[in-house]
């Protein structure tokens, strides 16, 4: 077992974004699980981040996550009031009905 | 010199441009005062250049550059020889007697200054024509008789019929034309020149197209002459005014046919087969034409077919290499039958344009002026021996004899045939109108004409009688006397006669023949006299036909390529491209985020490839 390197990090990464691709995909259902998924694709770029801060020493790195984190929060919460908003005018957050922009 | 030859057809355009700018200004008799001198003045000029030329000087050379262009020299020229020389003096001289004829015939129509100023035009655009020393002036004058011809055809211009004649004689000119533009465009491109010496000096050893250019001109004489089978439009052109049919339709602008293959008879003579085809052509109208004269009532309309038949002559004396004898008769056929015309148009103002010969009748005892000018216009135009018609029918047919090209035979044939049936149509008119009882209301007897009407009649009956007599001014002959002479024991003498009488017992003795004559032959009678069908045939052939050819371009063309392909294709294809993209807007997020996402993949992917190290 050696130590963690850099390609660790970013193989992590990487596996998380494609994580949260395979759920954006595969839900067809629920919209707050397409909220949760993009959540998760940030917090791969978040380690992305940070791992290059660590192993290149550059500290701005890791204060840009915190932009990031605050703009995730602050996402999150217009996200889920849209959703409410959309249900009661709908009835409903399954992604499959939201198809109003079908050409 | 030369200041003489440009007052010629200059004197008749001054007066044209007086009578048709400021008619108004300068009244009736101005406008007619004006036209009349300019007329004279040329006429005076014509006959002292004749006399000038028969002392043996010519003349040719440019007046006035027009424009070079890329080495074509465009000129304004005259070549004045013995053929213009002539041509001039009968085109001012028939053309001043109609012109005085005209004081009396148009004495009362609102439109007097304009048809004396387009009669003034119409005599400079022929000077110009028979003047010219290049083919370019001979096309714009030949244009300019046909556009004033155009006018005059249709100068009563109210009348629909006149309408649809002018139109008819301008669209069938057109076609003429349209060969005869091709032809100058043929002598333009294989000689280098539209000069006429030029051409003439290197026609016989270069090779060029000789009989495709002789073809093509000719199709312009046969327009313009009214030739088989574009003769259809002369006869409708007798909707005009009668001094016009007289000037214009018999005497002058319908020769310039003639003249012009009498001037380019070098050219002619090159080529035995395009001769060929202007005998036979010839000889075509000249008994299918004077066997529709046969048949008609319209005194015009018999005026006119005799001069298709006459023309036919004339074009039968070209095809024969006989150019002075087509000229001789072109000379004495405009004297007799300026007269025939005038002569009907004298009787057709006594009966109160009354044209039909059934109407008429009896003649004689009211109008003795007309009637004995008329009486020997036709024994000229019959060929009775001593008479100008005699001399100048008899060197074609003798010529027409002699000729040894494809086709001469027939065209002998048909010419002394139509000895017999000239004499009878125009013994028939006579007969009709002037003998006989009165078939018109004779409790208003119609008077002689004025003065002005009678007396060019009786200044063109004396050449139409005389005229005769200067054939040796044309031909070879050994002398005059044995030529008249030699009249009384050949052929056409005797058809002549026996064309007379023929019409004396048809019509005198016995007028009842004539229609069962008609009933027994039926329908050859019924074709000959609907003008073997030509209007029909054109009206179906070329109406029709281009119809069917606009509804197929309309179809195929418009429908089919602009409007289907070109308009509502590109339309469809964009409705079509816009139908494919549309299946990529699902509405689904998800395939939204999934495009979005390969496209930024593929546009990294490509970044990298393509800039990486």
């Amino acid at each position: 077992m050696g130590a963690l390197t850099l390609n660790h990090f970013l193989v992590l990464g990487a596996l998380l974004f494609s994580v949260s691709v395979v759920g954006i995909f595969l839900n067809r259902r629920n919209v707050i699980v397409l909220l949760m998924t993009i959540e998760l694709m940030l917090l791969a770029v978040n380690l992305n981040f940070i791992a290059f801060s660590h192993f290149l020493g550059d500290l701005a790195g890791q204060v840009f996550v915190f932009f990031i984190l605050t703009v995730a929060a602050a996402e999150a919460a217009i996200g889920l009031a849209i959703l409410v908003v959309l249900f009661r005018n709908l009835a409903t957050i399954n992604v499959e009905d939201m198809d109003s922009l079908k050409g | 010199m030369k200041a003489l030859y440009l007052l010629v057809p200059l004197a008749p355009l001054f007066g044209a441009i007086l009578a048709g700018l400021f008619g108004r200004a300068i009244g009736r008799a101005g406008a007619h005062t004006v036209t009349i001198l300019g007329v004279l003045v040329s006429f005076l000029a014509s006959c002292w250049i004749f006399a000038d030329v028969l002392q043996g000087n010519t003349f040719n050379g440019s007046v006035y550059p027009w424009l070079t262009s890329g080495g074509v020299r465009l000129e304004i020229g005259f070549l004045i020889d013995r053929l213009t020389a002539l041509m001039m003096v009968v085109v001012t001289f028939v053309s001043l007697m109609v012109h005085v004829y005209t004081i009396g015939y148009m004495a009362e129509d609102p439109g007097y200054q304009r048809f004396f100023s387009y009669i003034s035009l119409f005599t400079f655009s022929m000077l110009m024509l028979v003047m010219a020393n290049n083919f370019l002036q001979l096309f714009f004058g030949w244009e300019a008789v046909g556009l004033v011809s155009y006018l005059l055809i249709g100068f009563w211009y109210t009348r629909p019929t006149a309408i649809h004649a002018n139109l008819k004689a301008f669209l069938v000119n057109r076609v003429g034309d349209f060969g005869f533009l091709l032809g100058i465009g043929l002598v333009l491109a294989s000689f280098g020149s539209l000069d006429y010496a030029q051409v003439f000096e290197q026609a016989p050893t270069l090779a060029a197209p000789m009989t495709l250019i002789c073809i093509l001109l000719f199709v312009g004489a046969m327009g313009k002459s009214a030739q088989f089978p574009l003769h259809v439009w002369l006869p409708d052109s007798m909707e005009g005014p009668t001094p016009i049919s007289a000037l214009i339709h018999a005497a002058t602008m319908v020769t310039a046919g003639i003249f012009m293959v009498a001037r380019m008879a070098p050219l002619y003579e090159l080529s035995p087969t395009a001769r060929s085809v202007v005998l036979v052509i010839g000889a075509i109208t000249a008994l299918a034409m004077g066997l529709v004269a046969l048949t008609q009532f319209d005194i015009k309309r018999v005026v006119a077919y005799s001069t298709l038949s006459q023309l036919g002559y004339m074009t039968v004396a070209l095809g024969a290499s006989a150019y002075s004898a087509a000229i001789f008769h072109l000379m004495t056929h405009a004297f007799f039958k300026a007269v025939l015309f005038l002569g009907a148009g004298s009787v057709i103002i006594a009966l109160h344009h009354q044209q039909d010969m059934r109407r008429m009748g009896g003649l004689q005892r009211y109008m003795p002026v007309t009637y004995w000018t008329f009486l020997l216009a036709a024994v000229s135009s019959a060929g009775i021996p001593g008479f100008a018609g005699f001399f100048s029918k008899d060197a074609i047919i003798a010529a027409a004899g002699q000729a040894t090209i494809p086709g001469a035979g027939f065209a002998y044939a048909c010419v002394l045939a139509c000895v017999f049936v000239t004499a009878t149509y125009t013994f028939r008119m006579l007969f009709m109108a002037f003998h006989g009882l009165p078939r018109f209301d004779t409790a208003h007897p119609p008077h002689e004409s004025p003065a002005v009407v009678t007396v060019p009649l009786v200044l063109l009956a004396i050449p139409s009688v005389l005229a005769g007599w200067l054939i040796s001014y044309f031909v070879e002959v050994e002398s005059t006397w044995a030529f008249f002479a030699h009249g009384f024991v050949s052929a056409p003498f005797w058809l002549a006669l026996a064309g007379i009488v023929t019409a004396y017992v048809l019509y005198r003795l016995r007028p009842d023949l004539p229609k069962r004559i008609a009933m027994r032959l039926g329908p050859i009678y019924a074709v000959v006299e609907r003008k073997y069908g030509f209007d029909e045939l054109y009206a179906w052939l070329f109406a029709s036909g281009a119809r069917v050819v606009g509804t197929g371009l309309w179809k195929a063309g418009d429908q089919t390529v602009i409007d289907g392909l070109a308009v509502n294709g590109s339309a469809r294809v964009v409705g079509w491209v816009s139908g494919m993209v549309r299946l990529l807007q699902t509405g689904i997020l998800n395939t939204y985020a999934f495009l979005m996402l390969f496209g930024i993949l593929a546009g990294v992917s490509w970044v990298l490839w393509r800039f990486w190290p």
